[in-house]
This record gives structure tokens, sequence and C-alpha cells, in this order.
């Protein structure tokens, strides 16, 4: 029974592994400088888009030389010019800025509490069986009605606006953390016992990273909520001398303003999909580094 | 009568300078209680000597894996005492089981983390370590930039990592192709020997129990019960196609048969 003459097929060994390497490579190498692969990427993004805008302006169009509602219903060019002139004012940019101040502000603060939520009914088990279902029900509550409740709590205020965004974007954000935690691999969580990782350092170094992409499908499904409640909110509770969108809107309801609604609702629509945007870029990065992605 | 001889209960020779041991003493493991019950181990008592390896055989069923739970503490037994004695226990499973947020270096180096080393020597044992496994150009791919075999060989500098005296392995390379094994099985070999490490290998794959271990375990199946062990004094470097290992390894199929034929009777 010798032992010690085991170490002896390093050359062999190598060059198994850098054939291997070669076979993983030759799958993964995109071909092609990468400057023209961005160019070609981001043109596959955007052709589609720009084609859906153009349908989307053509329909609008069609239905406006039809003559239906002829003196209300305005076209796609009086609407643009009205936006236009809109953007030159200073009016619009002061209501974009209140009403992205009230989005960042209520929806930061239920990231914070979504997620604190989150974090504790996923590793507290009575807590879970007490609150995991109220979480789930409150999901499914139209935030509007919060409104009156809201209102009369805090009267009409900013802080009620803040108050409904937190009740409608934080339950979504506590259940992808909580769907996150759950759906942690098992085997992955072995490996992290065995390795030694426990507690603080356990959820840091795992939970936390394993949970990921279920929190930003929270994020994401929270942010569409806390921009609903936002405009609703800012549609219900006017604070005077403080221009928003919302506010914007309800003048434009008041005075029949077609072409300017139909100005700000093209406004709301774009912060409201470039925020989702990021978020699905986030997800995309996440899927690419984890290789979920069909292609690399 | 040749250069093969074997002797039922021959423990293999202590290795000098290892230092991790396991000792199980009459243990049983029951899962579920009333008539659901599944008695997974049944009075199993097994020694492992520092610096030994120890294959553990037997058909699906039989609790192997269970065993290696017990012994890592991932679960507790129910009757019996499990003792590891000097020092670390790390466990490589038939899955790489790697976090695939983070780069093959960073799995390794998360481990090296665990047990609290500092940022510059978790950087330079970590790239030492793909090394061992020769990976040295590999540090910065995530997981699924990997080959099975490639990953597999992270998956077992990570237990490395742990500094473990203690290596238990679950069928770690149950997955992979025939020459991927083989290549593995040489370098287990290698740094078993550099880094005198106590093993504790299942597998259902009888040669490899046999072109690996000082000594083959065959376990019963429902309730898992130690029914055989072999010596295997084949000097090493051994090949998986040798005659002697296929010597060997056509005894303990014989005495598996045997076993399963009984099951089914």
């Amino acid at each position: 029974m010798t032992v010690d003459s085991r170490s002896k097929y390093p050359k062999y060994v190598e060059k198994l592994t850098w054939l291997e390497a070669l076979d993983v490579d030759s799958a993964q190498q995109p071909r092609g400088p990468r400057k023209r692969r961005l160019a070609a990427r981001a043109w596959g993004g955007t052709w589609p888009v720009a084609l859906a805008i153009v349908i989307v302006l053509a329909v609008w169009q069609l239905i406006h030389l039809s003559g239906w509602k002829k003196h209300i219903f305005p076209g796609p060019g009086a609407t643009l010019a009205n936006l236009w002139d809109q953007l030159q004012t200073g009016l619009l940019w002061h209501a974009i800025g209140t009403t992205a101040e009230r989005a960042v502000v209520g929806f930061g603060l239920a990231v914070v509490i979504g997620a604190v939520i989150g974090a504790l009914v996923s590793r507290i088990r009575p807590l879970r069986a007490a609150v995991g279902s109220l979480i789930t029900g409150l999901q499914t509550m139209p935030s509007i009605a919060w409104f009156p409740f809201a209102i009369i709590l805090f009267g009409i205020s900013t802080t009620a606006i803040l108050f409904v965004i937190i009740l409608g974007a934080a339950p979504s954000i506590a259940n992808g953390l909580i769907a996150g935690v759950d759906y942690t691999p098992p085997l992955l969580l072995k490996a992290g016992a065995t390795m030694g990782l426990r507690r603080l350092s356990l959820y840091r170094h795992l939970i936390l990273p394993a949970s990921l992409p279920a929190l930003v499908a929270g994020l994401r499904q929270g942010w569409a909520f806390a921009w609903r409640s936002l405009m609703a909110g800012e549609l219900l509770v006017i604070i005077a001398n403080q221009p928003s969108l919302g506010v914007l809107l309800s003048t434009d309801q008041d005075q029949s303003d077609m072409q300017s609604a139909t100005a700000i609702i093209i406004v709301i629509l774009i912060l409201g999909i470039g925020v989702h945007t990021l978020f699905s870029l986030a997800d995309r990065a996440i899927r690419r580094r984890w290789g979920l992605t069909g292609s690399s | 009568m040749n250069w093969v001889t074997i002797t039922d209960r021959q423990a293999a020779p202590p290795v000098a300078g290892a230092a991790g041991s396991v000792r199980l003493a009459g243990v049983s493991k029951v899962f579920g209680r009333g008539s659901s019950a599944v008695r997974a181990l049944d009075d199993v008592s097994l020694e492992v000597a520092p610096g030994e390896f120890t294959c553990l055989i037997g058909a699906s069923g039989c609790g192997k894996s269970t065993l290696l739970s017990l012994v890592a503490g991932l679960e507790e037994p129910t009757a019996g005492e499990v003792s590891v004695s000097g020092g670390r226990v790390a466990f490589m499973f038939q899955e790489p089981a790697l976090f695939p947020w983070l780069t093959a270096a960073g799995n390794v180096e998360l481990a090296l983390r665990a047990r609290g080393a500092g940022k510059a020597e978790r950087r330079q044992r970590a790239a030492e370590l793909l090394e061992t496994v020769h990976l040295g150009g590999f540090g910065g791919k995530r997981p699924h930039q990997l080959s099975g075999g490639m990953r597999q060989r992270v998956a077992l500098a990570r237990a490395l990592a742990q500094d473990a005296d203690v290596l238990l392995m679950d069928e770690p390379f149950g997955a992979l192709d025939a020459m991927t094994r083989d290549v593995l099985h040489d370098e287990l070999d290698r740094i078993c020997a550099d880094r005198r490490l106590t093993v504790l290998f299942v597998t259902h794959n009888v040669r490899e129990a046999v072109r690996l271990g000082d000594r083959v375990v065959v376990l019963s199946s429902r309730p898992g019960r130690i029914i055989a062990e072999f010596g295997v004094p084949i000097v090493r470097p051994r090949r998986i196609d040798s005659a002697p290992v296929a010597e060997l390894a056509a005894r303990v199929t014989d005495r598996l048969r045997e076993e399963m034929s009984r099951d089914d009777g």
C-alpha cells in the first residue's frame, strides 16, 4: 500500500481541462466587434417599440380623420404640439418634479417597509402564519379604496398620498422577498450550512442573493402599484399651490381641455414605462449573470 | 494466490499527519413517526481512521446519504452516537451546488470567508485552490459558463477551502461522463495524499469505490445496515479498468447481488 506516487497526471489533466474549456468557450464567445454587437442589440430592442408607436399614432390619426367626436377628440399632431408647448413652460416641469418626488419617497419607504416585513415574516414561523395571508390580501385591495381612510386620518396632505402608496406597494415587495427566500434551493442551503454560514452571514451571503430575482420581480410589481396609487391620490387629494401631474389632469378635466389632458396622460405613461423598463433591465442583467437566459 | 489479497474487516493503517477521524456507534435514523416511519439506518457502527479513504456502497435507499448528513451534523441520529474528532467537515454533493451569483473564485472565497479569512488571504488562497484543481485561468467565470466537470472541480476547491480534515462526498462524480470522472479520480487521489484527508465517499458505482477507497463498506437496503467490508490493498496509482480493480469489484458486486436477491425473496 503506497500513497506517495499518487500525483502522476497533471499534464494529461491540464490538457483535458483545456479541452473542456474550448468546448465551453466556442459555444459562448459571441462573434464580431463589441461595439457593433451592442448596436445590433440596441436596434433589435428599439425597432419593435418604434413600430408599435408608429402604429398607435396612425390608428389615432385615422380615428381623428374619421371625424368621430371631432370637436372634442384631438388628433396626434395637435396633442403632441400641445405637449411640446407645455414642456416649454415651468408648470409641467414643476408638476413632474412634485410627482416624481412623491413617487421616489413613497416607493422608497415601501421598499424599506416591505423588505423588513418580508425578512421578518419569511424567517419567523408564527409571524408567517399570522400575517402571511394578510399580506396577500392587502395585495388584492384596490389602493384607491384606502383614500377615504387616509384622508380622514391625515387630511388633504402629501402624507395621505404616501400612506396609500406604501399600502399599495409594500405587500408586493414583501411577498417578492418571501417568495425568494422560500424558493432558495435546499441544496444551496445545505452547501451553505456545511460551509459554516450561520444566521446573519447566511442571510447576507446566501439567502439574500438567492432571493434577488424574486425580489426584483416584487419591486417591479410594487412599482406598478405605487404609480397607480400615486396617480389616484393626486386626483383625489388636491393640495393647493402644489402643482402635480394629477392636479394638471384635474384642471384639464374642469376646463374640458382634451388636448392638454391627453398630453399629460402621455407624460404619465412615459414615466411609468421608463421606471418599469429599469426593473426589466435589472432583471435581465441578473438572469444573464446567473446563466438563465437562452443565449449568454 | 496473486497480488490481490482481500481480507474482510481490514482497517487501513492510519496515515501520519492526518487529523480527522469519524466514529459512528450503534447509529440508527428513523424519519417520520408512527406507521409512516421509515428506518433509514439501523445500528450502524463504523470507524474511519485519520487519513483513510472509505467508500460506502449500496443500492439506492440504503441510507448512504443520510449517513453523510449525520456525520456533517445536518441531521441528528435517532439513536447511537456520531463523533468527528479533530477538525472540520466539508461536504461535496452530487450536484456542484455552486452559488450562481458568484464567480468560480467567488464561490471558493465565500467558503474561506465563512471560516474568517481576511480579504487578501481569501483572494490568494482561492487562486491557489483553483490552481490545485487545474482551473487556474477560470476564476472569473460564472458556474453556468463552465462544463459539468469543471463545476465539480470548483466544488472540490470550495470543499478544500474549508480546511477540513474530513471530506464527505455524496456521489460527487455520479453525473459526469466516464472520461471526466476518470480524470477527477486521479486528481482526488493526488489531493487526498497531499492533504492527508480523511474521506467518506458514497457511491453506487462498485468500480469507482474500489478504484478510490482504502476500504469499501457495503450497506444493505431499508434499513441500511453494514453487511460487509472489503479492504482494498491495491497499490496506487490505480486504474479503474485494471485487472485487480475489476476482480475485487466483481467480488463486491457478488456480495451486493446476494443482498438484493434476499430483498426480492
